[in-house]
Formats: structure tokens, sequence, C-alpha cells
């Protein structure tokens, strides 16, 4: 079985980042990138299934400019097989993005597909579930464990209310959560190797998608700031505090 | 224009959250239609009859909606939402799992996790872990909105009887099934509708140091929630994490104990109205933005704020 990796090209996620003066958008230049947390997690998922012998080859997919090719090297350099890069403007739209992996994965056949519940720049979370719908495959978003059972997918859910399992039948897509695994580092010799591995470079028309949104950003604003207010010296002045300036507790 | 939301619910009762998104819903103004899709949910059904500001019930009630599974529910949703302006879910795991399906069968972009209706189709959310607030415009012929439930006020529960109507299309996917779930009991409040939170971290060290944590709670009437470092030690179970990928909360009072304040941990609680931090570490950044900072080791600290309610 192949597996079909999406991943995304982000803000590190140690950076704070900052509203440009205009406030037209967040300022990215000169900001330390990398690879989407969640999108690590799902590129650790597929190369454990291979190592377990489940899966036979991993691809990594990333949609944006060039730059992504440097997650997709990192990605390699995780363990991923073979990537592609498609050519499109940077941070496209995620419905674009489904529709682009929806090409890819009608001509790659994986037999899985995972991507990141979330990215941590648009905070969006809806490409997986978009692309199982265009493709019209069950889901399981939020997965914090998956389990190949022959022609059956066994995956373990992270919802609001704690834990749901659901058993989806190949082919499907998977989104991943925090506590699905812990991703490995990349090896000095492994970095060194992902250099060499295939990397093909299509474009976003190449595959008859025009990539847009009709979703335009008019504009950012930094959040409502919050001052820090005072410390105090003991327990007691705090419960005082509480009750009597807040009036929070009774 | 007409707005469709989804109820979130248990098959028995109406989850809060969903005044809020009705709340979202009549800030973009419009007549609006709650759908209950899940199975031997007419209570629920009954229970959203009564919300302020809901003109028609859809109650679709069969087998296959019993667990929100997306592949079903977005189906009927987009049958249902043929002209409508509008389609609205809570920004919850269910909203989120099923809703950008609908989109995406619709052929647009979903907004998600929406915090400001400025118009029909003008709209903010949070982007980058809280830290920029965008404001975008969408001209997609219909509107696909995940709302963010502490943004909004809920409308009242009761004072309305709309009308209900059965629908009874049944769209059931072979392709997935539901298997099992664990689902955390908890006689607290539940941690996004709770109006004081008590969460601790990695630096309550245990599990049974949460118990600490409990005590205040419970005295409080609070619910009990954590940063990600403690569910991923195992500490407590995942559906008690706050932050950025985890739980969004805005109680009156939130009380951070042995939490370093991580910007992904803050994206989830600095709108509560008050912050109080209890942190051995006088530079620790969660002091930032607390209105009571306590420098403080916890396991003194926690027992004697317990003694003292
Ligand atoms: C993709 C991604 C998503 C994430 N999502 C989330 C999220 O949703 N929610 C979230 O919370 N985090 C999230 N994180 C993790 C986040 O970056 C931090 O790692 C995490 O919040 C740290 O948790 P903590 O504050 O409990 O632990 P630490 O940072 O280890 O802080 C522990 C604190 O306890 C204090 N302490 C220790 N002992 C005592 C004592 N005896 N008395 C008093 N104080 C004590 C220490 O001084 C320290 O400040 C995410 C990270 C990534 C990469
Ligand atoms: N430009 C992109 N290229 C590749 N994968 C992407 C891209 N954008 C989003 N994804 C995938 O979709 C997941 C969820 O992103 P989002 O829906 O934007 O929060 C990410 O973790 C990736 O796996």
């Amino acid at each position: 079985m192949k597996l079909l990796v999406a991943v995304k090209r982000v803000i590190d996620y140690n950076v704070k980042v900052r509203v440009k003066a205009d406030r037209s958008d967040v300022d990215l230049a000169n900001v330390k990138m990398a690879l989407n947390p969640f999108c690590e997690i799902a590129v650790e998922e597929a190369v454990r299934l291979k190592e377990q012998g489940v899966a036979s080859e991993v691809v990594v997919v990333s949609i944006g400019g060039k730059a992504c090719q440097e997650q997709l090297r990192t990605a390699l350099a995780l363990g991923a097989d073979r990537a592609i890069q498609v050519e499109a403007p940077d941070s496209p739209d995620a419905l674009s993005v489904a529709r682009i992996l929806a090409k890819i994965a009608e001509t790659e056949q994986p037999g899985l597909i995972l991507l990141g519940k979330q990215a941590i720049d648009s905070d969006n979370n809806q490409t997986g579930q978009m692309l199982a719908a265009l493709l019209n495959r069950p889901q399981a978003t939020f997965a914090s464990e998956v389990k190949v059972e022959g022609e059956h997918l066994l995956v373990t859910r992270e919802v609001d209310g704690g834990l749901q399992t659901l058993k989806l039948t190949l082919p499907a897509v998977v989104t991943t959560d925090l506590r699905l695994n812990e991703p490995r580092y990349a090896s000095l010799p492994n970095i060194m190797k992902a250099k060499k591995k295939p990397l093909e470079v299509k474009t976003a028309e190449d595959l008859g998608v025009t990539v847009g949104s009709k979703i335009r950003l008019l504009g950012v604003e930094p959040p409502a700031e919050r001052s820090a207010g005072i410390k105090v010296g003991s327990v007691a002045e705090l419960v005082e505090k509480l009750r009597n300036e807040a009036k929070v507790i009774a | 224009m007409s707005i469709l939301v989804l109820a979130e619910h248990d098959n028995q009762s109406l989850k809060p959250v969903t005044l809020s998104v009705i709340a979202a819903a009549k800030a973009i103004g419009a007549d609006v239609t709650l759908l209950v899709a899940g199975h031997q949910c007419g209570e629920v059904a009954e229970q959203a009859a009564q919300v302020v500001g809901v003109q028609k019930v859809l109650l679709a009630d069969a087998p296959a909606y019993a667990h929100q599974l997306a592949e079903n529910v977005s189906q009927l949703l987009l049958e249902q939402a043929q002209g409508c302006s509008h389609v609205l879910a809570a920004a919850t795991t269910t909203g989120k799992n099923v809703l950008p399906r609908v989109a995406a069968l619709l052929g647009v972009n979903q907004v998600s996790d929406v915090l400001a209706i400025e118009a029909p189709n003008r709209f903010k959310r949070a982007i980058y872990a809280g830290n920029a607030i965008a404001q975008v415009e969408s001209d997609e012929s219909v509107q696909v909105l995940t709302i963010r439930g502490t943004a909004f006020d809920p409308v009242a529960a009761t004072g309305n009887s709309a009308t209900i109507e059965r629908v009874d299309s049944v769209f059931e996917s072979a392709d997935v099934s539901f298997s099992h779930e664990a689902l955390a009991k908890s006689d607290r409040p539940e941690l996004t509708a709770a109006s004081i939170v008590v969460s601790g971290g990695r630096g309550l060290g245990n599990g049974e140091n949460f118990d600490m944590l409990y005590k205040v709670a419970d005295k409080l009437g609070a619910a009990v929630g954590a940063s990600r470092a403690a569910v991923d030690a195992g500490y407590v179970p995942n559906d008690m994490q706050v932050g950025q990928t985890g739980k969004l909360v805005a109680p009156e009072l939130y009380i951070a104990v042995g939490i370093s304040g991580a910007i992904q941990h803050l994206a989830g609680m600095k709108d509560s109205k008050v912050i109080v931090a209890i942190n051995k570490d006088e530079e620790a950044p969660i002091f930032q933005v607390a209105d009571y900072g306590l420098v403080a080791d916890l396991f003194e600290a926690v027992p004697e704020l317990e003694a003292s309610l």
C-alpha cells in the first residue's frame, strides 16, 4: 500500500508572529519557517507504517512556492521515499489545496492519505476533511491511534468528550492529532540521503486546478493585549483580591 | 437569506454551545433553521424548538446519524442547505469534523472558528495561535462557518416554540462505522462552558497530584483543564487540553497552576476575564497575562488555597 502525506511549510511554532505596521497581514519577513508540527506527526506515522511492513512507499506532497522544498527534504530525511512540490502561490486556500491533493491521489492511488489536523498558521482545520469529501472517501480526523487491519483501518480520535474509535474502509483520509506519535529527529546521514531522493515539481495548472479563493483577507489586527496585573504576596492576599477586587469568587 | 445551523447534542440534550451558534446566526440576521441529526433524539428537537431565534427545527432521526459521522451528516447538510445563504456549526470537534466536508461538496472554502460577525459576508477570526485577528470578506455563493462558542453570548434556551419538521433522507456510507468510544465522565461543569476553570500543567508532576486541583475546583464549582504537557505526560485525558489545538475557554476566572504560558496554551485561555497564575518561576510567561500572579511552590499554595475557600 502506498501512503500519501500532505505537508505544509509554516512559521516555526516557537515564533510569536507580529502584525505588520500597516495591518495588511502578519509579518513573515526573516521569520524562521518549519514543517507544520501536525504534518511532522503525519510523516512519522507513515514512516512507521512502512517500517512495520504495512506500507510499501511514502510519498510527500507540498503545495506552495519553491521554499516548501525545504520542508519536503525534511520529510524525506524523516524517512519518506519521494516528494512532489506543486508550485503555487504561498499559503494557497484550503479548497484549492484539497483539489490539488485529490488530483495527485487520482494518479498515485494511495491506500491511505495522512494530513495534519491543522496548520498552525491559518488554524483552519479543514483541508483533510475537504479532501475526503472530494474523493468521496471516509475520514478520521484528530487521530491518536491508527491501526491497519487488512482492508480496514481502526482509528481512535480525540474528540471533545474523550476518545472515539471508527472503522474505515481503505482508501481513507486521516488527520493527525498531537498524541498519535512522537516524531523522530532526522539523523545527519538521513539528511544527506534525503538530498538524493526524488523530488518532482508540478504546477497547479498541470493538474488542472486554478488556485484562488473567494475569501479575501481585508486586514489583520493584533489581539487585545492583556496588561500584566499584579503579583500577590500570599495565598491569603490572592483570595482577598479575588473576593473583593475582582469579585469572581464568593 | 436563510441560515442552516447544525445542532450539537448527544441524542439526549442540546449542547449549550448551540445557543452561541444561534447568537452568531442572529448577528447575520436571517431566518434560522436548526438541524438536529441523530438517533432517538426527539427530545433534543423538543429542546431545540424552544430556543429563541429559531424559526424551524429539522429532525433527522436515524441510526446512520447516531454518532455524527461526517460522511453521513455532511450529505444530509448538503441536501438541506439547498437555497441557504449560510451553513453554521460550532467549532467543536464535531463541527470541525463535519462542516469542511459540506464546504467542499458545495465547492466553497470554509471560514473556520469565527469570533465576530461584521456583516453577512464579513467575519473576524484568529490566526497564528491567536497572535493576529484576521478580517475576511467572502464572495462565496454560500458562507460555511464554524463558530467559536466563547465569542458569542448564548441566546435564551427557552421561550420559543418553533415548528418541528421531520426529514426522512438517510445517508449512510458503507465505508465507515462507529466502533466504540471512551467518554470522560465528570460531575464538574463542562470545560468550555464553566465560569471558573482551574488548569494544571507539567508542574503538577503526576496525575495523582491533580487531586489537589479537583478539590479546589469542587469548592469553586469549577471545571478542570490542563496544558498539553500534562496531557502528553498522561497525567490527565486529552479532553482536558486547553489551547490553540485543544479547547478554547473564556471563563470569568482562569487559574493556571504549574503552567509556563506557551503561546499555544495562551491561545486557548487568554480571553478569560480574570487570570490567576501560580508558578514558582517568576519569569514564567504566564505572568505576562495574569491579573494576579503568585510566585510560589504549588504544592504549598494549592492546599492553602483550598483551605481558605
Ligand atoms: C503544534 C503544537 C500544538 C500545541 N498545542 C497546545 C495546546 O493546545 N495547549 C497547550 O497547553 N500546549 C500546546 N502546545 C505545547 C506548548 O508549546 C507547551 O509545550 C505546553 O503548553 C507546556 O505545558 P506546561 O506549561 O504545562 O509545561 P512547562 O512549559 O514545562 O511548564 C511547567 C511550569 O510549571 C512550573 N512549575 C514546576 N514545578 C512547580 C511547582 N512545584 N510549583 C509551581 N510551579 C511549578 C515551572 O516553573 C514551569 O513554568 C502545543 C505545541 C505544539 C508544537
Ligand atoms: N499548502 C499545503 N501543502 C500541503 N499540505 C497542506 C497545505 N495546506 C494544508 N495542508 C495539509 O492540510 C493540513 C491541515 O491544514 P489546514 O486545513 O489549513 O489547517 C495540514 O497539516 C497539511 O497536512
